[in-house]
């Protein structure tokens, strides 16, 4: 009780959440790429996807955190997790990949560091407060189902597309 | 230091009220389920311990306690240990968004007290989310046991809950196109009157939402990720005490909560017509007291029926079980979807 109290304003619990959110979801992200375990890699990117949920929700878009939580983490991750136990994969053995991977790896992170500095310097607070319902179910489908309807209705096309080309190979598999 | 501590207070008393009722809901649910059983086989079921048997399921945690917890040496210790607690946790997270009651005042504090504990705008979601989270426990049981029937259990676990939660999906949103609005405890307000009831504008729904939730929760016929007869114990093969103890409330606590969505979306969930409320002059907090009266009425009903189902029929083989979750119930709640749809453009004058 004492520590809330001193803490006092709001703005400075959310920063603190903020904090512990980050924290969380860094080192998820770095136990799925050093872990060895592929079934404990999953679990940390399910945590990691749950961290970055919660940053969702502290930016006040409810719906996104919650679809995050319900299409990622509950769902796609259990599919991808399913695939890993279904092929019983064993505990990588360290460094046996060669230098090229870390080459690669070692490019692209510096590309991604590169454009994350690029944003953090054009970034400016936004001007005015949100407006009231951001963020609501509300809201979301007005925009998708109105501002955004083909874009929308293109998108679902290319998804069952995409899934009906899965099983059209699954199936010549089989059958050839 | 103006920093308001009333509603903190009044969130922690509902949450320690709601997690006890469901842990007191759960023992009794072990008895009424023995007791059942015993009843539809012509037997006498647990009737030593206190009136009845009532006094069994203390005996019986009892027994959970004073077990050696036993880990097995082949098992991936940290998400063995990990499994049950992820069951658990995310079946009574599920249960948060439930409204059980209208509202109750006090003279010493200002404001109503909602009876929810989250009354927040995506709450069929967050349920959604919670209860899609559970499997993970039960697959990583099965997956860190280290033993091919817990793996097994463990896998049908996952594609069990995948299939099924499409149907789950589909009945939820027959309702919420209906009613235009996410939000439980609207939901409920808007069936006050009996033939407002949703089960009634959306019987296909009800079915769906019925059978996916009776999926969802593993319950017999559809409880192939524990099937004894096939995998041992399934995915909690390996567990003993109160870890196994753990899976075993995470299923009582998923089947309460699978029928609190029921009776919330479908059968008016908390509300009293307003002719009945009347009748009975039923004010304040006197109502608020009445609500949650016939929604554990409601509940109770609901989870007779899947112990009435769990001793009346077979288990499904799984190839049957993939047949009804994909060709029969995802076509059937597409055509309640649609057919919500064309109710709210319609508007027929007889609702």
């Amino acid at each position: 009780m004492i520590p809330l109290a001193l803490l006092g304003a709001m703005t400075s619990l959310q920063t603190i959440v903020l904090g512990l959110i980050a924290l969380v979801a860094i080192i998820a992200a770095l136990g799925v790429v050093l872990h060895r375990n592929p079934v404990v890699q999953g679990l940390f990117l399910v945590l990691n996807l749950l961290a970055i949920a919660g940053l969702y929700a502290l930016l006040g878009a409810y719906f996104f955190a919650v679809i995050q939580v319900l299409v990622y983490a509950g769902a796609v991750m259990v599919l991808i997790i399913f695939v890993i136990m279904l092929l019983n994969l064993q505990p990588a053995a360290r460094g046996g990949s060669g230098l090229t991977p870390v080459f690669f790896a070692f490019v692209l992170g510096l590309a991604l560091v590169s454009l994350l500095v690029r944003a953090g310097r054009s970034f400016a607070p936004p001007e005015a407060a949100l407006a009231e319902g951001f963020g609501s179910v509300a809201q979301m489908g007005s925009s998708l189902f109105m501002g955004y309807f083909y874009p929308f209705e293109v998108i679902s096309l290319a998804l069952v597309a995409a899934m009906a080309g899965a099983i059209l190979f699954a199936k010549r598999d089989l059958e050839g | 230091m103006d920093f308001d501590f009333m509603p903190l207070i009044v969130a922690v008393v509902k949450v320690s009220v709601v997690v006890g009722a469901l842990f007191g809901g759960v023992s009794i649910m072990t008895w009424v389920e023995r007791r059942g059983s015993a009843i539809m086989q012509l037997r006498r079921g647990p009737n030593r311990v206190g009136p009845f048997g009532l006094f069994q399921p203390i005996a019986d945690g009892l027994k959970f306690f004073f077990k050696e917890d036993i880990l097995p040496p082949f098992v991936h210790k940290p998400t063995f240990i990990m499994a049950p607690a992820i069951a658990l946790v995310c079946a009574m997270l599920a249960f948060a968004v439930i409204p059980f009651g209208g509202s109750l005042n006090f003279e010493f504090f200002d404001e109503a007290i909602p009876l929810v504990i989250a009354d927040v705008d995506g709450g069929v979601l967050l349920l959604m989310a919670a209860a899609g989270m559970g499997v993970y426990g039960i697959m990583l049981a099965g997956w860190s046991s280290n033993n091919k029937f817990s793996q097994l259990g463990g896998l049908r676990a996952a594609s069990q809950v995948i299939s099924y939660e499409l149907a789950l999906g589909l009945g939820v949103i027959s309702v919420l196109v209906l009613a235009g609005s996410m939000r439980l405890v609207e939901i409920v307000q808007m069936q006050e009157q009996f033939l407002h009831w949703n089960i009634f504008r959306a019987p296909l729904g009800f079915l769906v939402l019925m059978v996916a939730g009776f999926a969802e929760t593993n319950r017999l016929p559809f409880d192939l990720p524990e099937a004894e007869s096939e995998l041992v114990g399934g995915y909690h093969t390996e567990y003993s005490s109160m870890k196994f103890s753990m899976f075993f409330m995470a299923e009582y606590i998923a089947m309460i909560t699978s029928s609190a969505l029921l009776v919330t979306l479908y059968l008016g969930g908390y509300s009293i017509p307003p002719r009945v409320v009347e009748l009975f002059g039923l004010q304040g907090n006197l109502l608020a007291f009445a609500q949650m009266g016939v929604f554990v009425a409601k509940l109770a009903c609901f989870l007779w029926f899947f112990v009435w189902i769990r001793w009346s029929l077979p288990r499904f083989r799984f190839d049957q079980l993939m047949q009804i979750g994909w060709k029969s119930l995802i076509p059937l709640g597409f055509l309640q979807v649609i057919a919500s749809a064309l109710f709210v453009i319609l508007k027929p004058e007889w609702f």
